[in-house]
């Protein structure tokens, strides 16, 4: 029995995010008051954020198994073999409240967490992604977080060394109270030199490595597994300090001892710091684990017991070492200037046993059983409604306000559709040498190693369509992803998902989840394409008001040769303009009905998962056998803007076909119909490619030919590949300066 | 070629670098702590690669400057061997004072990652002896802080004497602020010393060199390089 010096009250509980229910579950656990430093502990145990206490029962729904699969969730990040004997180590994961309270941190911070997620595993990390959403231009706050956050990024993915190659930002109302922060981190190990949490023999040293450990982020997963109300600004000390500069060094100095054969487990101290760090090691090992704070190298004197468990001071690590290599990790940490102290040891007591001076005195501040702290947490089955689904819209409804061309001219430079260099230009994308395809395309695609694989790399999700149809819409998340890395060549082989939603307390958010996430499930089987690591972000939601339901899907696929995959520019005069699968002018919730009629209503496309995958094959079968020319998936807004994009990064336009009789011109152009590409042939093949798409039951129509320097189209008047580039690169530039 | 690569705690293009000397000279350079007092015998190029040495706190370069290998690269440089310098790099010979002046931050105040095109201003160097004078090379920026700024007696001097050696440029070699992305007097992108052995500059010809990535721009330099070497020996 531990003696109990604060008095646990029931404000004091309800401080610490738990529920009066929840912390009856503390007493009948341990069957004794806790003490402060033990219900900090449960705090962070027992939080949304590290618990996942809405979400865990739908996730089981999942398809997280393939042959490829080397590692599913539940570790720090998921692995995939890629042959040749390495394999693939990424995962994505949000840092959306403290980016909103102070973007520069809160999104540097992000990444450093998701880059130590990749190296714990023994990965170099050889790419970042990020997928943004912010709130709606005209809101004060916009230009600040958006400033904030893209410098937030660069000035830690940048200092770190690794490229920043694709990624995503939009702009909605819906997020103007809390902006989305989801960062993906991509890197390669040796296929049998992966590393684990899971701690291994009695007696073992708990070694702390990296930064030192200081007050910042105290309660920051508890702060992320709250909504906002008026007081956001004042959460600002949750939000951690990155330094890069650390974690370059914490890189180097981790690759090296682990090249060594001195790690026996490693676990990053992310969220909850120290407590989850060492309760996951000790729990997934079967071994329990006394730690003793008097050793923990502190950036602050006289740090309680409670403050140093709480602590998300960054760039930090625990592992076990094997005890004969200690000393010789000791030099290798000693080398790369960075804090080195063995704090604990493993025990067979199956107890979290935490140690503790505190006024001249030692004590033992925490006892606790070690697994029940993460498997006796609570887990919910939240009431959820599934909402209503819209109706369909009807394209001969919708009158078109202005002309084709007209239309195109002002849906690029919208903020949804325009170009996004003024973001990725911040961010260094070229080193490594080995940035096949940069920023601007379907997906990057980035050189593994000295070749000839390539990974492609991208991030996908349609949040209107989630609003409107969380099922379609999770689904639609999903195929996108794998159709864009399948417009680059690439078979895609898994994902990480990256679940934003409000407050899971509300049964209609309740529903928006496991709407998506169903969604996810239905087509992640359907494309073989298993879900292997994942975040969830509940309550991104501000007095009331929930974001979009934003399920962002991380994709990787793998090129045999990075040499052959297709980019979207146009490549020649004269070539054949194709578009693969099927143009009914889907209107409901596409980006024009939403820009150009200030409608956003309507049933989303509905996603033929039979379709994404004939068509998906057919094409990746053309970039294969060196027919296709040019490549890109249409998305957002539809048929035209992806030939307009295919224009612009080329500098060649094209003459285009009249839309068929029975589809409105508008509705033709730039309705948002799924499983759809645009391809480019020599036109002598157009004949085979026709027959060949026969043979495989995949519409092909051939929409135009290419050449001249612009867009042009019966009875339009023709659109200068120079000027719609002009329009397509100003928006976002002059918005960041005011203007606009 | 026998290079050495400096490698200082927060460098992170000395990777990049490696494989470029290894790919262009058929040879590994040697990689060189910063706590070395002394260069491999026989170096006969010194390479400061880019990156966030020290994390630029307190300076760009201002730390890694003052590291015991630096007395070593002196010494190598005042004995008239080959040093380059890269965007960090080139910081980190502006802060030994190895070359003159200092890299600001960006005019827009902003980190720039893009391709950028550079006038070759002459090829008698052993830098630029790949390259034709005038000729336009396409190359990577990444930098925050690669505004080149100096007092004007020093400028004028730099001008006088030949020793710009790079300069940001349109595709078709005019000067123009349109095409100067971050602002450096001169649109100067590289320099080298008096005795013209010593270059800093800031663009990444490294990451330019192998056709399946993109363009080969770059690769001139190294050629360059291994060119003058071989011959020297």
């Amino acid at each position: 029995m531990i003696p109990n010096e604060t008095k646990i009250t029931p404000e004091l509980v309800a401080e610490h995010g738990l529920k009066a229910d929840e912390y009856q579950r503390i007493l009948k656990l341990i069957g004794r008051e806790p003490t402060l430093t033990e219900l900090g502990i449960f705090s962070a145990m027992w939080n949304e954020h590290c618990s996942y206490k809405s979400s865990r029962v739908h996730l089981r729904g999942l398809p997280t198994k393939g042959a490829h699969v080397i590692q599913g969730p539940g570790e720090n990040a998921g692995v995939i073999d890629i042959g040749d004997g390495l394999a693939c180590v990424f995962k994505m994961e949000s840092h959306n409240h403290p980016s909103y309270i102070e973007p520069y941190q809160g999104a540097a911070t992000g990444v450093g967490g998701i880059l130590r997620d990749v190296f714990t595993m023994g990965a170099r990390p050889i790419a970042c992604l990020d997928a943004l959403s912010f709130g709606a231009p005209d809101h004060p706050k916009t230009r600040h977080l958006v400033s904030g956050v893209v410098a937030g990024i660069g000035g830690y993915g940048n200092s770190f060394g690794v490229p920043t190659v694709a990624g995503s930002v939009r702009f909605h109302s819906r997020y103007d109270g809390n902006c989305l922060v989801n960062a993906m981190a991509v890197g390669i190990a040796r296929a049998d030199w992966i590393f684990y949490a899971a701690a291994s023999g009695v007696g073992m040293p708990i070694v702390y490595l990296g930064s030192k450990t200081g007050r910042d982020g105290i309660h920051g997963a508890t702060m992320a597994s709250a909504e906002f109300g008026a007081d956001a600004e004042e959460k600002r000390p949750t939000v951690q300090v990155g330094d890069p500069f650390s974690e370059k060094l914490l890189l180097e100095a981790c690759l090296e001892i682990m090249a060594k054969g001195c790690v026996i487990a490693i676990q990053d101290m992310g969220a909850a710091g120290l407590t989850s760090s060492a309760t996951e090691m000790g729990a997934k090992g079967d071994l329990g684990v006394t730690l003793d704070l008097d050793k923990v190298p502190c950036r602050e004197e006289g740090m309680t017991a409670y403050e140093m468990m709480l602590s998300e001071s960054q760039e930090r690590m625990l592992m076990v070492l094997k005890p004969e290599k200690e000393q010789e990790a000791e030099a290798i940490f000693r080398k790369w200037g960075l804090d080195f102290a063995v704090v604990g040891e493993t025990t067979p007591s199956k107890r979290f046993i935490v140690m503790h001076t505190e006024n001249g005195e030692r004590k033992t501040v925490a006892d606790l059983p070690i697994k029940e702290l993460g498997s006796e947490a609570p887990e919910y089955k939240r009431p959820f409604v599934t909402g209503a689904k819209p109706p369909v819209i009807a394209a001969d409804e919708v009158t078109a306000p202005h002309g084709t061309m007209e239309a195109l001219e002002l849906l690029i430079a919208t903020p949804d559709l325009c170009s996004k260099r003024w973001v990725w230009e911040q961010y260094d994308h070229v080193i490594g040498g080995n940035t096949v395809q940069r920023p601007g395309g379907d997906a990057a695609v980035v050189r593994v190693e000295d070749g000839p694989k390539g990974l492609a790399l991208t991030t996908d999700v349609t949040p209107r369509y989630c609003e409107a149809d969380p099922f379609e819409g999770g689904k639609q998340a999903v195929a996108e992803c794998w159709r864009n890395l399948t417009a680059v060549g690439a078979r895609p082989l898994a994902i990480t998902d990256n679940l934003n939603f409000g407050n899971p307390e509300r049964p209609e958010i309740m529903g928006q989840f496991v709407g998506c996430v169903r969604g996810i499930a239905e087509a992640c089987k359907a494309l073989d394409f298993p879900v292997v690591s994942g975040n969830v972000s509940l309550y991104n939601e501000t007095n009331g008001r929930a974001i979009l339901p934003t399920p962002s899907i991380g994709g990787v696929g793998l090129l045999d040769d990075f040499s052959k995959s297709a980019t979207l520019a146009f490549k020649r005069e004269g070539e054949a303009v194709l578009v693969v699968g099927e143009t009914t002018g889907w209107l409901g919730q596409s980006i024009y009905l939403r820009e150009l009629c200030g409608r956003e209503e309507g049933a989303p496309p509905p996603v033929d998962l039979t379709e994404e995958r004939e068509n998906g094959d057919f094409v990746r079968a053309l970039i294969r056998d060196g027919v296709a020319s040019a490549v890109h998936d249409v998305s957002d807004g539809g048929l035209l803007v992806a030939i307009a994009e295919m224009a612009m990064a080329s500098g060649i336009g094209a003459v285009l076909s009249a839309a068929p009789s029975d589809i409105p011109p508008h509705a033709h152009w730039f309705g948002e119909d799924q499983a759809r590409y645009v391809v480019t042939v020599p036109a002598s093949q157009a004949e085979a490619v026709f027959a060949r798409a026969q043979g495989a039951s995949v519409p092909v129509w051939r929409i135009g030919v290419t050449g001249g320097d612009a867009l042009m189209l019966d009875g339009e008047r023709p659109v200068s590949i120079a000027s719609l580039r002009e329009r397509f690169e100003a928006w976002l530039p002059e918005y960041m300066a005011g203007k606009a | 070629m026998k290079a050495a690569v400096l490698v200082f705690p927060g460098i992170n293009r000395e990777r990049d670098m490696a494989r470029t000397l290894r790919l262009v000279s058929g040879r590994a350079p040697t990689m060189l702590w910063h706590a070395e007092h002394e260069l491999p015998a026989g170096t006969d190029l010194v390479v400061i690669p880019g990156g966030f040495s020290y994390g630029d706190y307190l300076r760009c370069g201002a730390i890694a400057a003052r590291a015991p290998v630096m007395d070593a690269v002196r010494a190598f440089a005042v004995r008239g061997g080959l040093v380059l310098g890269v965007c960090n790099g080139f910081q980190i010979l502006c802060e030994s004072g190895l070359l003159p002046g200092v890299l600001m931050r960006n005019q827009q105040l902003r980190f720039i990652c893009r391709d950028v095109y550079l006038r070759v201003e002459r090829s008698d160097l052993p830098f630029t002896r790949g390259y034709n004078a005038g000729q336009v090379i396409r190359v990577p920026v990444a930098h925050g802080e690669g505004n080149y700024i100096a007092d004007g007696e020093t400028i004028a001097r730099l001008e006088g004497e030949g020793r710009v050696v790079f300069r940001y440029s349109s595709p078709d070699g005019m000067i123009d602020p349109n095409w100067n992305h971050n602002g450096a007097i001169n649109a100067i992108a590289g320099i080298v010393n008096e005795a013209g052995n010593v270059l800093g500059m800031m663009p990444h010809p490294e990451n330019h060199v192998e056709a399946a990535i993109g363009p080969t721009d770059g690769r001139g330099l190294f050629a360059g390089l291994v060119e003058a070497l071989e011959r020297a020996a």
